[in-house]
């Protein structure tokens, strides 16, 4: 059970939160102008780092608010939390 | 008293006498006994027998180490695979010994669990020396302290043995710093609690035993604390020798708990087999106990000195150099042979000395409990000083401490406690003074010879050479799984189940590690351990479910009108977390009935449903209208205030995934529905593009599900049911035309009335406020009484819109489905540069016309309702496999309208298709179907409007 540090909340228990994934994945500006294969590459496919992952969390029974977090997939060890870069564009 | 049992000594209270039974026969032990202790002061050393070899087997340790003495505890309540060593003994008990596997009770579980979350400072797990002075010095800084210990008092080892402190009996000790941690308000101890999970953050997860007698008999503790200091202790290792495994083999330090700790000794002559120091004392405290010492083999080269005279002195025999080779015996060790064994040699001398006995005490060295360290990620490695595996690397705010980190004294155990428990004290901001501490006068202790196993003279393939007796596993199955090409020790492990059984090779994984080593030639620490996972020891699943069980397994939400639904029979179905009503059957109807009734009754006259369940978001602000259009692959922001529009949302790769209507209630602000198992799944969906896309539109969303109740009449008289209790309601199809709502007062309150419908027949929908649900559905059904109002459920709702082809999304589709593949373009505007899916309908595959498509089904034999599921197949025959498949059936039922069976599906290239005969499944046999459009009842709309 890892203890996320929520940016509104503090830290909170693993089983308050949503994962969301890859952070930073933009949703394309203008997505009738993207090839199928860029489009095919927004929609399925995401990095599977081994080590330190930028990725998406939502406090779902908390704030409800969605941050983004640095994390090490191997420890599992938070490395930062921040409310801004959950913004992708 | 029995001759096992002593007179005098031990922590056990001959003043009350307990009574039990064991494999049918009644014995009798006292408070205070384990199970094991009162077994073997009767005498009794075998249990079972084993679980593939069927060879007797006895009691070897005296706690959770123990591989062997496994039982099935019959009373006060039967649970499976309990070890003897940790039973505490209770008046009445009842057990059997099992062989290898235990049976689930079939009774329902009469005891209460729970659990319990707590914050501390410093979790101290483990309270013998190292525990109880890492929980001194980190209370007296001022700390928050949890101290656990398994065991039902605190003291560790030290109640084991005859060891003094500053002169005095070890347990004065014990007892002056239990009483210290109790003067402390912010320090917790729990005796009793086995820590048997170390997660991320030092989440650290415990079971208490409270008792059978306690109000609740366990408790699962969750800990999360800053600091943790494990003072685990260390397990014996046995020794791996021909006949190994024979009732009357106990582990040395066993022996000496058993008898300082109840005051039992294991046999009248005792044999002892040892690499290491440790077993001298088990040897001299039984001697001194009155019971014969055969003889003490011991293979080094030469015994200790301190030991040497203590042995000598009492004039026990001293075998150096030598090693038991082979052992015999029916039910119970009765002889040993011992043969010679210098250090540098490969195997024992061919001479054989016999010597008699009924026990035999091994020790093999001992073996730091790493499990919860290794769990936290600990590193670990060889000591070669040590022949164990020890803590190498700690992760962040995680400490070992005492024999749990290698320390081979009590000095040194209490000593490196102080030094841990000061340590995670400053670590939380503390000041920690060093610890007072007290003094064993601890002899020195001289290497151990590290011995994985002995060559045996009779038996060069290892069959009787045991390395885990709970699996039966041998050296001759490690050699099996080497001859198989295996070397790592994870393999080799699966392949002979080795370290896998309930004990998760507490005595057998080291010793694996070592055989494999030897049988590869290669270094201990290269072989290294297998994982440690999480439980350190079993627990029950009552434990972990808690009071999270039954009707409160999840929790149970319910409409305000839900105990109408309930006195009128209605048996429910449940829809995400809601109880919903199914149907409402009437007499002895059985559902097809009651479902043919009702739909009959709504096609004809008028029925009403308690819909309130469906999710409601508000969706507010000045670019409401710009977001929805964005979500809905429909136009929403043309939408006129007054009117309401259905709409379908999309996931980004253009598949369905929720729809429901919207309305727009104002300029800037809208109340759209959802399916009510996915309002929470679309508001958090909603939320996420919001926040993270588009963070400039400036829209609010609020879930608003349980501040209405929401009544659906529909049916060509649902008009003149409303008008009676809503007078003041202009509710004609100009004045109130399909697809709009007003506001007005519905049985004297005031409503929000939507003329939608999800049957096809005039319906409208009747939203008050929740807590006025039952008094207007009430006031609905009697004004309907006249035309025969009736009540329907979900059921018959699945059926009419089936009728009407309307999916519903979770049912007809998975996921996978378009709104094309819908037939729902219609839904899907062309005029919008963009909304979530626009992008993926012209991907190569989401535009294919063979798409799997929702059609309709009618099957040539009109009483046939085919299977929900079944697949559809062009043949009537079929072909070998595979089979090509076309779809599947996905809604299907019996209809009253319709006087016969018909059904949804989703066919490859379905709507090109229509007409076809294709088969699906039923049972054993293929039936023929008919390919149909969707909509099979009214599919000009001409009902809408009654």
């Amino acid at each position: 059970m890892m203890l996320i540090p929520c940016p509104w909340c503090g830290p909170r228990d693993e089983i308050e939160f949503h994962y969301g994934g890859q952070a930073g994945v933009a949703y394309p500006q203008d997505p009738q102008a993207v090839s199928d294969q860029d489009w095919a590459e927004f929609l399925f496919f995401r990095d599977n780092p081994r080590g330190e992952f930028a990725e998406r969390w939502l406090h779902a029974a908390g704030c409800r608010r969605w941050f983004g977090l640095r994390r090490d997939t191997v420890t599992n060890r938070v490395l930062d939390s921040d409310d801004t870069r959950t913004v992708t564009q | 008293m029995s001759r096992f049992r002593l007179r005098t000594g031990g922590r056990i209270d001959r003043d009350r006498p307990l009574r039990f039974t064991f494999d049918g026969r009644e014995y009798q032990g006292y408070e205070g006994d384990t199970l094991a202790s009162a077994l073997l002061a009767n005498g009794v050393h075998q249990v079972a027998t084993s679980i593939k070899h069927g060879r007797p087997r006895g009691i070897m340790a005296a706690g959770v180490e123990e591989p062997n003495a496994l039982v099935q505890i019959e009373k006060p309540f039967p649970e499976p695979m309990q070890t003897a060593t940790t039973v505490r003994l209770a008046d009445g008990l009842e057990a059997t010994g099992l062989p290898g596997q235990g049976r689930l009770a079939t009774d329902p579980d009469p005891a209460r669990y729970d659990s319990m979350h707590a914050h501390c400072d410093v979790l101290v797990v483990g309270a013998g020396p190292a525990g109880l002075t890492a929980a001194l010095t980190a209370a007296r800084s001022g700390a928050r302290v949890i101290v656990a210990d398994a065991d039902t008092e605190f003291g560790g080892g030290l109640l084991g043995t005859s060891e003094r402190l500053d002169g005095a009996p070890a347990d004065t000790w014990v007892r002056q710093a239990v009483a210290e941690l109790d003067r402390y308000p912010e320090v917790r101890q729990l005796p009793g609690t086995t820590v048997f999970g170390h997660y991320e953050n030092n989440y650290l997860v415990a079971l208490e035993h409270r008792g059978e007698h306690a109000h609740t008999r366990q408790r699962v503790w969750r800990i999360r604390a800053r600091e943790v200091v494990h003072a685990t202790g260390s397990h014996e290792r046995p020794l791996v020798f021909s006949g190994n495994d024979r009732p009357g083999i106990l582990l040395a330090g066993a022996a000496r708990t058993y008898l300082h700790r109840y005051g039992v000794v294991p046999g009248e002559r005792v044999a002892v087999f040892t690499t290491d120091d440790s077993a001298y004392a088990a040897a001299v405290d039984l001697h001194d106990a009155g019971v014969e010492i055969a003889a003490v083999v011991d293979a080094r080269g030469s015994v200790p000195p301190p030991w040497e005279s203590l042995c000598t002195e009492r004039g026990i025999t001293l075998m150096p150099g030598s090693a038991v080779v082979t052992t015999s015996g029916r039910e119970r060790i009765d002889q040993v042979r011992v043969a010679p064994w210098w250090q540098d040699e490969a195997a024992p001398g061919a001479e054989h000395t016999r010597i008699a006995c009924d026990t035999l005490l091994v020790s093999g060295g001992w073996n730091p409990a790493v499990h919860l360290h290794s769990q936290a990620r600990g590193g670990l490695c060889f000591s070669e000083d040590l022949g164990a595996f020890v803590p190498d690397g700690y992760p962040p705010s995680v400490r070992s401490a005492g024999s749990a980190a290698g320390e081979p004294t009590t000095d040194a155990c209490l000593a490196s406690g102080a030094d841990a428990g000061a340590r995670a004290a400053v670590a939380c901001g503390l000041t920690a003074e060093p610890a007072d501490l007290p003094r064993a006068g601890s002899v020195p202790v001289r290497s151990g010879r590290t011995v994985w196993m002995v060559p045996s003279p009779t038996d060069s393939t290892g069959d009787t050479q045991y390395v885990d007796l709970a699996r039966d596993a041998t050296v001759a199955d490690v050699r099996r799984a080497i001859g198989a090409g295996m070397e790592s020790v994870e393999h080799i492990k699966r392949y002979t189940t080795l370290s896998t059984a309930h004990d998760q090779g507490k005595t057998s994984g080291t010793l694996a590690s070592g055989v494999i080593t030897e049988l590869l030639g290669r270094s201990t620490g290269e072989i290294g351990t297998t994982t440690f996972r999480a439980p350190y020891t079993p627990v029950a699943f009552a434990a972990l479910a808690g009071r999270e069980r039954g009707d409160l397994y999840d929790p149970v939400r319910v409409t305000s009108i839900h105990d109408w639904h309930v006195e009128q029979g209605a048996p429910f179905e449940d829809v995400g977390q809601w109880k919903r009503p199914w149907y409402y059957p009437r007499g002895d109807e059985d559902m097809e009935a009651a479902v043919l009734r009702e739909c009959g009754a709504v096609r004809s006259g008028v029925g009403i449903q308690d819909v309130s369940t469906l999710g409601k978001i508000d969706v507010q602000g000045p670019d409401a209208a710009e977001f929805l259009d964005l979500v809905y692959t429909n136009k929403m922001s043309t939408l006129k205030v007054g009117r309401v529009r259905y709409g379908l949302m999309c996931h980004a790769d253009g598949m369905v995934f929720d729809d429901g209507t919207v309305a727009r209630v104002d300029e800037h602000r809208y109340l759209i529905t959802t399916t009510s198992g996915g309002a929470a799944g679309v508001l958090q969906w909603l939320e996420d593009w919001l926040q993270t896309e588009w963070p400039h539109l400036r829209v609010h969303l609020t879930s608003v599900t349980e501040h209405w109740a929401t009544i659906a009449l529909a049916g060509p008289r649902s008009r003149e049911v409303l008008s009676r209790v809503a007078p003041g309601m202009e509710l004609d199809k100009d004045g109130f035309p399909f697809m709009s709502w007003k506001d007005g007062t519905v049985a004297g309150h005031g409503a929000r009335v939507f003329r939608i419908s999800f049957s096809g027949e005039l319906a409208f929908e009747v939203s008050v406020p929740w807590w006025h649900g039952r008094e207007v559905w009430e006031a609905l059904v009697e004004a309907g009484e006249p035309l025969g109002i009736t009540p329907y459920g979900t059921e018959t709702m699945h059926v009419l819109r089936a009728e009407k082809g309307l999916p519903i999304v979770g049912q007809d589709t998975d996921g996978t489905v378009t709104p094309y593949d819908l037939g729902m373009g219609w839904a899907v505007s062309k005029k919008k540069d963009d909304f979530l899916g626009k992008r993926s309908f012209t991907r190569a595959d989401t535009a294919r016309t063979d798409r799997k498509q929702l059609v309709g089904l009618l099957p040539a034999d009109p009483d046939l309702v085919l299977a929900e599921g079944a697949q559809v197949v062009e043949h009537p025959e079929l072909p070998a496999p595979p089979v090509p498949m076309l779809g599947h059936v996905t809604s299907s039922y019996r209809s009253a309208v319709l006087e016969r069976g018909f059904a949804l599906a989703l066919v490859e290239a379905g709507r090109d298709r229509i007409g076809d005969t294709v088969h699906a499944t039923a049972g054993d046999r293929l039936v023929a179907a008919t390919i149909t459009d969707h909509v099979f009842y009214d599919k000009e709309g001409a009902r809408r409007d009654g």
